[in-house]
């Protein structure tokens, strides 16, 4: 066992994990946060988007003995002060979340797109979202929800 | 979830903090190590529990194999720096865009977070027989099951293949043939340069092998040199589906051209055979003509010469024919009627 110290969403964690033992199966395994979502397990759907040193990663495709003194935001640490972040709060409301298995990874990857492009149009959004497969909704109201927290975020 | 596939068997770790220190380790463990990247691959690998390696020997420490920085008027790139930061790179993407392209149709973007450029032209073939731990040649076994009258081979070679029919699956790899790339390769017997197409290896050499990376071996960094800086470029990339899949076939050109006549061109395609194809004998054909169309169709009839299809994927050849029409002759406005 490897002893590591990370920050997750905000708060300075010590866990103890195993050599092949992936970010994914530490959040969720050893630290109880099982909002991150196994999907494919190999790369290929983005259910299982983080944010590591703020950029859009896959954890289960990211060792965790590689993550020691990393910053990791996971879909625990968006909402702030019980109140749910824009995107979120637009998924909702623009019907872009059906059985919501993916939304945690689409979350994740649109905060971090949603950071550098404040003003983005569709073509940039479906650009930015094409890692993250949705099985039930399509994706015309995932991208209209991100839209329109953009622009919620630039009020 | 009806198979759990996160778990990996358990290995020894060994993360170093130099090359030097990798190299030590890798000539230690030999064919029992395994040389961990972006992880993009290995993991596949490793969580499928088809290859089982004694112990894992991390890179990601390893600072002096990161970064981009000049080289020669051109560009020197880390073999770990990741495809994004390629991508990103304003010196890349000022000089030596076509690599750039490439990289941006490489999987997705949380894959392009992580996954390297060495890790990119590195990585094994995806014949799916092959990946899951089939007996097949390239595995060491005594026969092919996707050239079969019924074999799955719609993904597979339409050149060089010779018992193994899987292709070459990297983005990258086309690109860095046609700017004329060097990859700087760490041996037991010292630093070797070599050029990229050189880098591959296909079963007619050596049929377990993809590159010329022996056990102890460490690819250190992709040289660009500046002969085509700021060039004619054209990359692009067929697939199923525009994300994440590998290509069904990509072309990469870069290209000189003055007083209306190509002056020097280099060409590669990938996923046309078990390794990237420089295309000399079209680049020797062009040369000194126009870049248009009816030059472009010349190269085209030339490039699929000897092509030899399997049951599934004959499709390959005229899009081949096609994807090397444009590289050299450019793209046509589509006609809507």
């Amino acid at each position: 066992m490897v002893q590591l110290k990370l920050t997750i969403n905000g708060f300075g964690r010590e866990v103890l994990v195993q050599a092949h033992e992936t970010l994914l199966f530490t959040l969720r395994e050893r630290l109880a946060l099982t909002g991150t979502k196994p999907g494919c397990e190999q790369g290929a759907c983005g259910s299982c988007t983080v944010l590591l040193d703020g950029r859009p990663v896959l954890a289960c495709l990211t060792a965790s003995v590689r993550c020691g003194g990393k910053d990791i935001v996971t879909i625990e640490g968006v909402e702030q002060n019980g109140e749910l972040h824009p995107v979120q709060r637009q998924l909702v409301a623009k019907g872009a979340i059906q059985c919501g298995y993916c939304t945690p990874g689409i979350v994740m990857t649109a905060l971090a797109f949603l950071r550098e492009n404040r003003r983005p149009g569709e073509n940039d959004i479906r650009a930015a979202l094409a890692g993250n497969v949705c099985r039930c909704t399509g994706y015309a109201k995932i991208v209209e929800a991100v839209r329109a927290a953009a622009e919620e975020m630039a009020r | 979830m009806a198979v759990v596939r996160d778990i990996m068997a358990p290995f020894d770790l060994l993360q170093p903090s130099t090359a030097a220190e990798a190299q030590r380790l890798l000539a230690r463990y030999g064919a029992d190590a395994w040389v961990l990247a972006g992880g993009m691959d290995s993991f596949d690998w490793l969580k499928d529990r088809i290859k089982k390696p004694a112990v894992v020997v991390d890179l990601s420490g390893v600072t002096e194999l990161r970064g981009i920085r000049p080289w020669n008027g051109g560009l020197e790139i880390g073999a770990m720096t990741t495809l994004a930061e390629v991508a990103n790179h304003p010196g890349v993407q000022k000089n030596f865009s076509l690599l750039a392209d490439a990289v941006r149709h490489v999987a997705s973007p949380q894959i392009r977070n992580q996954a390297t450029l060495g890790g990119n032209v590195s990585q094994d073939v995806r014949c799916w027989y092959y990946r899951a731990g089939w007996p097949c040649y390239r595995a060491a076994g005594e026969t092919c099951f996707a050239d079969t009258p019924v074999g799955r081979n719609r993904e597979h070679a339409i050149f060089g293949a010779d018992r193994c029919v899987a292709v070459h699956p990297s983005d990258s790899a086309p690109a860095l043939i046609a700017l004329g790339a060097q990859f700087v390769l760490r041996t037991a017997s010292g630093e070797r340069v070599i050029e990229a197409e050189d880098y591959f290896v296909g079963p007619n050499r050596e049929i377990t092998r993809i590159n010329l990376l022996q056990p102890g071996d460490l690819l250190a960094s992709i040289r660009i040199p500046s002969d085509f800086a700021g060039a004619r470029f054209y990359f692009e990339k067929v697939r199923d589906r525009n994300v994440w899949d590998f290509p069904l076939l990509n072309v990469a050109s870069a290209m000189r051209v003055s007083g209306g006549v190509i002056q020097s061109v280099r060409l590669a395609v990938n996923a046309a055979a078990p390794t990237p194809l420089r295309l000399r004998r079209v680049e020797a054909a062009v040369a000194g003509k126009p870049p248009d169309a009816s030059t472009g169709a010349m190269a085209g009839e030339l490039a699929v010469q000897g092509a030899v299809p399997l049951q599934f994927n004959a499709f390959k050849i005229p899009l081949m024919r096609n994807l090397v029409k444009r590289a050299i002759g450019g793209v046509e406005k589509a006609v809507w009627a």
